[in-house]
C-alpha cells in the first residue's frame, strides 16, 4: 500500500478529522468560545500541511493545485473571519452551541474539496458537504421563524439545484463516457451538439443558484436576511467562491471548447445580475437585505472575470473574491456590532447618526461601503479595477463598461449608509455597541486588509497571477 | 458511442408507461361515464376498516420517531456497505480494509455525538 497517493487530499483528510474531533469536544467542553479557538487552530493545522500537498490523487479525481489552493485560502479566511464574529453574536442570540463551529468547518472541507475536485462526481460531493452544513447553519437560531424560514427555502432550493447539476452532469457522461473534467474536453474534440447545449445551461443554472446570479438569486434576500448574520457573512463569501472555483474549473478546461457558446449565456447573465442586484438594493431598508442584493451583484462581477477567460481573467476573478472576503465579512461585522440584546440593529433606521453616538464604528462603516462601491483608496477598486481591466484585454470593453454604469448605480445604496450615519442626528437614547474581543480582531484585520489591498495590492496581485501558472 | 447517444433501449419502458398511464385514466374514464351514482353518508365516509372514522387524520407524531428513523437509515446503510464489502474481502486486501475502518470511525464518531445528545433515550 502505497501511502504517498493520499498527499494531495492530506489537508481535506486533517480538516476531516478536526472537524470529528471539534464535533466531539463540544460534548465535554462547556464555554463555547474555547470551541471556536479549536476551530481556528484546526485551520492552522490544515493551513501548515498545505505547502507539501501540491500533486494529483485517485486517478486524476482529486488535485491541489496554485488555483485550488488560492480558493483554499479564501476558505480559510472566511471560516476564521466568521468564527470572530460569531463569538459574541451567538450569546446574544442564545443559540450557543458547539455543533456551530464543527459544521462550518464540515462546510469548509465541503469548500476545499470542490475547489480541488477534477471529476465531476466529487465536485458534487464536496457541493452537497457544503450545501448540507449551510442549511443547519442558515436555521441555527432554533426559536426565530424567519431563521427556520431561511433554512427551509434555502434547503429547497438548494435541493433542486443540486438535482439540476446532477441532470447536467448525466448529459455530459452520456456524451463523453466519462466525469473527469480533463478528460471530457478530449472526449467531446469541440464536437457541439444538442445534448452538450443542455448540459452546459443545466451546468450553469446549479452554478448560477450557489453563486447567486439573477434569475436564479430569488433565494439570496430572504436567506440572508432570516439566517444570523454571522452565517450570512459566511455563505456570502465562502460558498460562493466555492462555486466560482468549480465554474472557473469546469468551464475554462473541461468546456473550454466551447468557449463562445456558453460565454453568451454568462455575458447575459452577469449584466442581468448586475442589474438585479444594483437596481434592487435601492429600495433596501434593511441592511442585511440590501447586503444580499449588494453580495448578488458583486456575483455578476466577478463572472466577468471567467467571460474574459485566460490567466488574466481567471486571477482577476480570484483576486476580487478575496478582496470581496475581506469588505464583506467586514460590513457584515458592523452590523453584528449594532445587534445587542432587544435591538436588532438591522434597519437602516438604526444607523441614523451613528457618527455622533459610535464614531469608530462609523468610520469603519465608511471604509467598507467605500470599498464596497469601488472608492479608491479601498481594495474593493483595486478588486474592480483588475477585472475591468480583464475584460477589456479580452475584447469586452462595453461590458466593462456596462459594469461602470452598475457600479455608479450602487455608489446610491452603499453611500446611502454613508449619509445615515453622518449627515443625520442620532434619535433617541443610543444603544450599546455588542463589542467583543474577537470581534474587534475581525474588524482590524478586515479593516488592515481592505486598506493594505487598496494602497499596496502588489504583492496579493502577484500571489494570484502566480497560483493560476 | 459518445454524441450519437439513443435511449432504444427504453423504449419498452417508455411503451409500459404510455400504456399504463391510458390504462389508468381510460378505467377511471370508462367508470365515471357508465357508474350509477347515489351517493348517500355512510358511502362519502372516509374508509376506515369499517370503523367509524374519529378524529383528524392529521395527527402530530413525536420529533423522536423522525430521530429514530434517521439513526435507523444511517447504521442501516452502514450495515448494507459492510456486506459486499465482506464479499470481496480478500480479493480487496488491506486498502479496502483500512478505508472501511476509517468509514466505521466516522459513523462512530456520529453515534458517541448521538448518544451523548441522549437521542436513544426515550421519555
Amino acid at each position: 500500500m502505497d501511502i504517498t497517493i493520499i498527499k494531495p487530499i492530506l489537508p481535506e483528510i486533517v480538516m476531516a478529522a478536526l472537524a470529528c474531533v471539534v464535533l466531539i469536544l463540544e460534548l465535554f467542553i462547556h464555554k463555547k468560545e474555547t470551541i471556536g479557538v479549536f476551530a481556528i487552530l484546526a485551520v492552522a493545522a490544515v493551513s501548515y500541511v498545505i505547502p507539501q500537498s501540491f500533486g494529483s490523487a485517485f486517478n486524476g479525481m482529486f488535485i491541489s493545485d496554485g488555483y485550488s489552493v488560492f480558493f483554499k485560502f479564501i476558505f480559510f479566511i472566511n471560516l476564521i473571519l466568521a468564527v470572530l464574529i460569531s463569538i459574541r453574536y451567538l450569546k446574544i442570540e442564545r443559540s450557543e452551541f458547539g455543533e456551530y463551529y464543527s459544521l462550518m468547518m464540515f462546510a469548509t472541507l465541503g469548500m476545499m474539496i470542490m475547489a480541488s475536485a477534477t471529476d465531476l462526481i466529487v465536485l458534487y460531493l464536496g457541493l452537497e458537504l457544503m450545501a448540507l452544513s449551510t442549511y443547519i447553519l442558515a436555521g441555527f437560531i432554533r426559536h426565530d421563524r424567519r431563521s427556520n424560514e431561511a433554512a427551509l427555502k434555502y434547503f429547497f432550493l438548494g435541493a433542486f439545484s443540486s438535482a439540476i447539476l446532477l441532470y447536467g452532469i448525466t448529459m455530459i457522461y452520456a456524451l463523453t463516457g466519462t466525469t473527469n473534467i480533463l478528460a471530457i474536453a478530449s472526449q467531446l474534440q469541440g464536437k457541439m451538439t444538442t445534448q452538450l447545449i443542455l448540459a452546459i445551461v443545466f451546468l450553469v443554472v446549479a452554478f448560477g443558484f450557489k453563486i447567486a446570479l439573477a434569475p436564479f438569486h430569488m433565494w439570496t434576500p430572504d436567506v440572508y436576511e432570516g439566517a444570523p448574520t454571522s452565517i450570512t457573512a459566511f455563505m456570502s463569501v465562502g460558498p460562493k467562491a466555492a462555486a466560482f472555483a468549480a465554474l472557473g474549473r469546469v468551464f475554462t478546461t473541461g468546456l473550454i471548447d466551447f468557449a463562445p457558446d456558453w460565454r453568451g449565456i454568462l455575458i447575459a447573465l452577469s449584466i442581468l445580475t448586475m442589474a438585479v442586484g444594483n437596481i434592487l438594493a435601492i429600495q433596501q431598508s434593511n441592511i442585511k437585505r440590501m447586503l444580499a442584493y449588494s453580495s448578488i451583484a458583486h456575483a455578476g462581477y466577478a463572472v466577468i472575470g471567467v467571460i474574459a477567460g485566460g490567466a488574466e481573467g481567471l486571477s482577476a476573478m480570484m483576486n476580487y473574491l478575496f478582496i470581496y472576503a475581506f469588505m464583506n465579512i467586514g460590513a457584515f461585522a458592523v452590523v453584528i456590532m449594532l445587534r445587542v440584546e432587544g435591538v436588532k440593529g438591522e434597519e437602516l433606521e438604526h444607523y441614523r447618526g451613528l457618527a455622533k453616538t459610535h464614531p469608530l464604528a462609523a468610520v469603519l462603516m465608511l471604509i467598507f461601503m467605500f470599498s464596497l462601491t469601488g472608492i479608491p483608496p479601498t481594495g474593493g477598486f483595486i478588486g474592480k479595477f483588475y477585472l475591468f481591466k480583464a475584460a477589456v484585454g479580452a475584447g469586452y470593453a462595453w461590458l466593462a463598461v456596462v459594469a461602470v454604469v452598475f457600479s455608479v448605480i450602487s455608489a446610491y445604496f452603499y453611500l446611502r449608509v454613508v449619509m445615515y450615519m453622518y449627515m443625520h442626528e442620532p434619535e433617541g437614547e443610543p444603544a450599546a455597541l455588542a463589542t467583543s474581543t474577537p470581534l474587534g480582531l475581525a474588524l482590524l484585520i478586515t479593516t488592515i486588509m481592505v486598506i493594505v489591498l487598496g494602497v499596496y495590492p502588489s504583492p496579493f496581485l502577484a500571489f494570484a497571477r502566480l497560483a493560476i501558472g | 458511442m459518445p454524441g450519437t447517444y439513443l435511449p432504444s433501449n427504453y423504449l419498452p419502458v417508455f411503451i409500459f408507461l404510455v400504456v399504463a398511464i391510458a390504462f389508468g385514466l381510460g378505467a377511471l374514464l370508462i367508470g365515471a361515464i357508465f357508474r350509477i351514482r347515489r351517493p348517500y353518508k355512510e358511502k362519502l365516509m372516509p374508509y376506515e376498516s369499517g370503523i367509524d372514522p374519529v378524529g383528524e387524520p392529521r395527527v402530530r407524531f413525536s420529533i423522536r420517531f423522525y430521530i429514530i428513523a434517521m439513526l435507523f437509515v444511517v447504521f442501516d446503510v452502514e450495515a448494507i456497505f459492510l456486506y459486499p464489502w465482506a464479499v470481496v474481502f480478500d480479493k480487496i486486501g488491506l486498502y479496502a480494509f483500512v478505508e472501511m475502518v476509517i468509514f466505521i470511525f466516522i459513523l462512530l464518531v456520529g453515534y458517541l455525538y448521538a448518544w451523548k445528545k441522549e437521542a436513544f433515550t426515550w421519555e
